[in-house]
């Protein structure tokens, strides 16, 4: 329960910094559909987005715009040295990360509720014929890039040129979690929806998850560790 | 004692180096049969080849051959260089410690 | 160790000396022909690329739990010994697709997590030069999950991309072959041995020489 609560606690602390400035939320949002613009003039001929395009752009927006949000969260944090205040906190070390995290995903959840529509629309992307398997896709892999992403960022934060570090960092981590996102969520954009295709992609998120999360907690407080 | 380390890890990375040049030495001559020589005293009608010699690959297998040498020596050399590097600044800071340890 | 050491070189550069001549010696692969003599050393340059990551990755666990230098410092080396390792098995292996795939590169199930890895400790090693202080231990946490992901990334890979033409070629090689490919093999492990030693000693003697200057503040 005090696990809880202290989780709760971080989450809360950086949502309601959050609220009140919304900087992250807009400018994350304008990234988000800044690329969805740039890459359609890369994947649309002739007013036709090439075959599995609307997939792809999706899942880069997401890892692009998660990167940026990661990035300005964890600089907040470092302004004021209160990420140092956070680790002299008498709460567990796990909570914080998982407080962190969570923070993380409620924003990315944002930026998806505003981003999935977009590309279904401008790509005409039959998104939503299968809503459950595309909100279980969407959920798993923004767990599975945030879970790495927030140790990174959170472990990047006393490194010099963090800004580039992280994506250097992340992205080769993160790809089996872009490959099943992208290829599951084309799955589902097939005339014939390949459902077997898309739970198999799940599966293989559901698993990253796991132990990425497993390992981040393991590793957190060593990383840490001044 | 630090010199003597230094002596040792260059006549060990210098013996290194030689060998290393000697096996890059050895595919050039090991190589020098399967060059297609018909082909450099004039023209050879293709049929005249076998199958997989359409696109040559002696150069191919040369380049690759080539590559991987290269590179370790080139790694090889690199470490010596900071070993190097390291020793003798190892040896100036060691002989500021005697020095300031005399007075 | 130190007089294993020259012992050890001599003998790996014999053994390199005589490779060329049992590579040659080897039977000429009946479709692929001559260029699939790069075989003999593409592949043994991925084994010791993959014993590089295994050893990266675990000494790593070992110095974020146990705070053992000289773990951190095996780490650093076989990160380093991975990436020259693998860039050959990297460059070598679209000289070999080029005569028998027809293309430099094929998005290839192996050839793709190989790429994949090779970045994640190219990564590894651009936070260790750049990160600044404390970056080691960053570093030591990006190959845990470095190595945490091979069974990840090639599963995916091979998932999106399921044209790989050879998927265990090694066991059920010709009998001529197996001879000139396991030398080759053994030749680039110890090989492999003789650069970590190496390697190791250097980061060994930095962080002496680390020592000394801190002596000299004092």
């Amino acid at each position: 329960m005090r696990f809880l609560r202290a989780l709760w606690l971080v989450t809360h602390k950086d949502l309601l910094i959050e609220a009140r400035s919304r900087e992250i939320l807009y400018t994350t949002l304008l990234f988000a559909a800044a690329c969805v613009l740039v890459f359609a003039f890369g994947f649309v001929r002739e007013g036709q987005p090439l075959g599995d395009a609307a997939a792809g752009i999706l899942w880069i927006a997401i890892a692009f715009s998660g990167t940026l949000a990661l990035g300005r969260a964890f600089d907040r944090e470092r302004q004021s040295e209160t990420l140092r205040a956070l680790m002299m906190a008498p709460i567990e070390r796990p909570a914080l990360y998982l407080g962190k995290l969570l923070g993380i995903l409620i924003l990315m959840a944002v930026v998806e509720v505003v981003i999935v529509p977009l590309v279904a629309l401008l790509f005409q992307a039959p998104l939503f014929r299968r809503p459950a398997l595309l909100v279980g896709l969407l959920a798993a892999g923004t767990i599975g890039f945030a879970a790495v992403g927030t140790l990174f960022a959170a472990m990047l934060v006393r490194a010099r040129s963090r800004d580039v570090l992280l994506p250097v960092l992340l992205y080769p981590i993160t790809i089996p979690v872009i490959i099943a996102g992208v290829r599951g969520t084309a799955a589902l954009l097939q005339v014939e929806i390949d459902e077997p295709m898309a739970r198999a992609w799940l599966a293989m998120l559901g698993l990253f998850d796991v132990v990425f999360i497993t390992l981040a907690l393991w590793t957190f407080e060593p990383v840490m560790t001044e | 004692m630090t010199r003597r380390l230094l002596g040792t890890t260059r006549r060990v990375l210098i013996a290194c180096a030689a060998a290393v040049l000697l096996f890059v030495a050895a595919p050039v001559r090991a190589q020098a049969p399967q060059q297609p020589t018909a082909a450099q005293q004039g023209f050879v009608p293709v049929e005249n080849l076998p199958q997989q010699e359409h696109m040559p690959a002696a150069p191919l297998v040369g380049a690759a051959y080539a590559f991987a040498w290269v590179l370790i020596l080139l790694y090889l050399w690199s470490i010596w260089r900071r070993l190097n590097t390291v020793e003798r600044e190892m040896q100036a800071v060691s002989r500021r410690v005697a020095e300031e340890r005399r007075p | 160790m130190k007089r294993l050491f020259p012992l050890t070189l001599l003998v790996v550069a014999a053994m390199f000396v005589y490779a060329p001549f049992a590579i040659l010696g080897a039977p000429q692969e009946s479709t692929m022909g001559l260029v699939q003599k790069i075989f003999y050393f593409h592949v043994p340059s991925w084994m010791a690329m993959f014993l590089a990551v295994g050893i990266c990755g675990v000494s790593s666990a070992v110095y974020l739990f146990n705070r053992n230098r000289s773990a951190d410092r095996l780490a650093a080396a076989a990160a380093e010994l991975g990436v020259v390792f693998g860039l050959i098995g990297l460059v070598t292996g679209p000289l070999w697709a080029r005569k028998a795939w027809g293309v430099w590169w094929q998005w290839d199930a192996r050839l793709t997590s190989t790429l994949v890895l090779w970045l994640i400790f190219q990564a590894y090693l651009v936070l260790r030069r750049y990160g600044g202080p404390g970056s080691d231990r960053l570093a030591a946490g990006v190959a845990v999950f470095g190595m945490a992901n091979v069974p990840f990334v090639y599963w995916s890979v091979n998932m999106w991309r399921t044209i790989h033409p050879t998927t265990s070629v090694v066991p059920t090689l010709l009998p001529g072959m197996r001879g000139p490919f396991w030398f080759c093999a053994t030749a680039f492990v110890l090989l492999f041995a003789l650069l970590l030693a190496a390697r190791t000693r250097l980061e060994t003697r930095r962080a002496e020489l680390e020592d000394l200057y801190l002596a000299l503040d004092e």
